[in-house]
């Protein structure tokens, strides 16, 4: 091998170790997973509990509840209208007798 | 001074001040506690990353530690906020199956792989998304919706196809009134309204409409909607749908829930209405408002004496900023900043300006007015939802 042919031969491997390392986006041809952290926050303890995660936790995590307002304006009619909005806007199939169940443990936990 | 749990809600605060950063990234930090109630927030750890302040878990929804807007006018892929509506989102994606579907009122129904996408005319632009209830947490009266701070905005250079490129090479039919975007995300519940939006014919045909598989020069996160999004600048970003593989020509206007029922706002100048009651009409909630922040002095910071330099960035929905003054004494006096880099009218523009503080208590203020001259109102404005929030941003320091 000449010195010139060895030396285009490393410019030219160079050139492709460049080139591969400015393509990050090229890893994109490999399928790729996700992997969500495990969901740790719970429903607090209350009256219904039961009834709230059985309706509740199918679409949403407790935290939804968690984070909203506090105060006396965040009672019973709050809790009645983002019940609703569940049922009529997201179409929660939630039993007639169920509902003021779950108003009652939210007004009265969060 | 500052125990660990106070130096995190501080943190959580807005805080950025120079030596905020370098606790930050070394504490295995647990929580922070935004300035309104009820405001403690966990922080967590996803894959793709930082460790960002969790909203709600599942789905999940993530937004970026104040401090970040500090450090540049390019919000990190690794720090950006995530938002997400319904909790069935794609876990596992194979880029070389993945297609996107064109179709409805066009000539040519089209199905184009990524590579089709990169192998397109490429467009780039920098532009900020932010979600529509973005500091719904301080308004005042409060009301229902993720309770978020000021940090689900973000500003990033986006790659990839213009809109137009793709429905020309689709061609459009004569009468097309909307194009509709559906994400490979969904309901669990199929009596859940699957989350679709949509544009205007000749908003989607705009060119700067973008279908970007880049974020920042990488490839989007994954929670950021890879492999491809929906890129809608000067729009908030309840229109940047993520997990794209579904565009819909239609000839009609689209009157699904998240078109007709939410994401709607008073219709008025104002966007807003007495607080407490209901507008008599509405319209889908569409450009952003022009905000200003600084990012280098925290809520209740202690400062010294003299000499300060305050930092910050201001935005808007797409003419660009014209100016940003600031007011260290409740806005009894203005002061115009110097402006930073232009990136370009959708983009977070910077501002510096140094300001002298004598003892006491001081309220610094910040207010932009765009180029189109839209100035940020002193009095916050109110409606339903708590969408748009761009009062005046106050923040209150005591200097000794």
């Amino acid at each position: 091998m000449t010195r010139s042919v060895a030396l285009a031969l490393a410019t030219s491997i160079g050139l492709a170790a460049s080139v591969c390392a400015y393509e990050p986006k090229e890893a994109t041809a490999k399928p790729r997973s996700y992997e969500l952290p495990r969901e740790t926050i719970e429903f607090k303890p209350g009256p219904n509990l039961d009834v709230v995660k059985n309706n509740c936790l199918a679409c949403h995590s407790a935290d939804y509840i968690a984070t909203q307002p506090r105060g006396p304006k965040f009672g019973k009619d709050f809790w009645q209208a983002e019940v609703n909005k569940m049922i009529r806007a997201y179409g929660a199939q939630i039993d007639e007798a169920d509902i003021g169940k779950i108003v009652d443990y939210l007004a009265a936990t969060y | 001074m500052l125990d660990r749990r106070d130096m995190l809600k501080r943190l959580g605060a807005g805080l950025a001040l120079g030596v905020g950063l370098a606790p930050y990234k070394a504490l295995a930090l647990d929580s922070v506690t935004m300035p309104f109630g009820n405001g403690e927030r966990p922080l967590v750890k996803y894959p793709q990353k930082r460790p960002m302040i969790g909203i709600t878990s599942r789905p999940p929804q993530l937004e970026t530690p104040f401090p970040v807007f500090n450090d540049g006018p390019i919000t990190p892929n690794d720090a950006f906020f995530v938002r997400y509506h319904l909790a069935d989102i794609p876990l596992d994606i194979d880029p070389a199956t993945f297609t996107l579907e064109i179709k409805g009122k066009v000539d040519r129904p089209l199905r184009l792989s990524l590579e089709d996408i990169k192998a397109m005319a490429q467009t780039e632009i920098i532009a900020v998304n932010q979600c529509s209830g973005n500091s719904r947490g301080f308004v005042d009266p409060r009301v229902a919706g993720g309770q978020l701070g000021h940090g689900a905005m973000g500003n990033a250079r986006w790659r990839g196809v213009s809109l137009k490129t793709v429905l020309d090479r689709a061609g459009v039919q004569q009468g097309a009134k909307q194009v509709v975007f559906g994400g490979m995300d969904g309901p669990v519940s199929d009596r859940t309204p699957d989350f679709a939006k949509a544009l205007d014919v000749d908003h989607a045909r705009d060119g700067e409409v973008m279908l970007a598989h880049l974020m920042n020069g990488r490839d989007l996160p994954f929670l950021n909607g890879f492999p491809l999004r929906l890129v809608v600048p000067g729009y908030y970003g309840t229109y940047w749908v993520k997990h794209l593989n579904e565009i819909t020509v239609i000839d009609s206007t689209y009157d699904n829930f998240w078109m007709k029922t939410a994401y709607r706002i008073p219709d008025n100048a104002c966007a807003c209405v007495e607080p407490g009651t209901t507008p008599t009409a509405t319209v889908p909630i569409s450009r952003l408002n022009v905000r200003s922040f600084i990012t280098n002095v925290p809520e209740g910071a202690q400062l010294w004496r003299g000499g300060k330099i305050l930092k910050g960035i201001a935005f808007d929905g797409g003419t660009g900023i014209r100016s940003v003054d600031v007011s260290v004494d409740g806005g009894e006096t203005w002061t115009d900043t110097r402006l930073g880099r232009d990136y370009g009218r959708y983009a977070f523009r910077e501002w510096r300006m140094l300001v002298r503080l004598g003892a006491g208590a001081h309220e610094l203020k910040v207010r932009a007015t765009s180029n189109g001259g839209e100035v940020q109102p002193t009095e916050a404005r109110w409606n339903p939802a708590g969408y748009m929030r761009n009062v005046i941003e106050t923040v209150r320091v005591t200097v000794s």
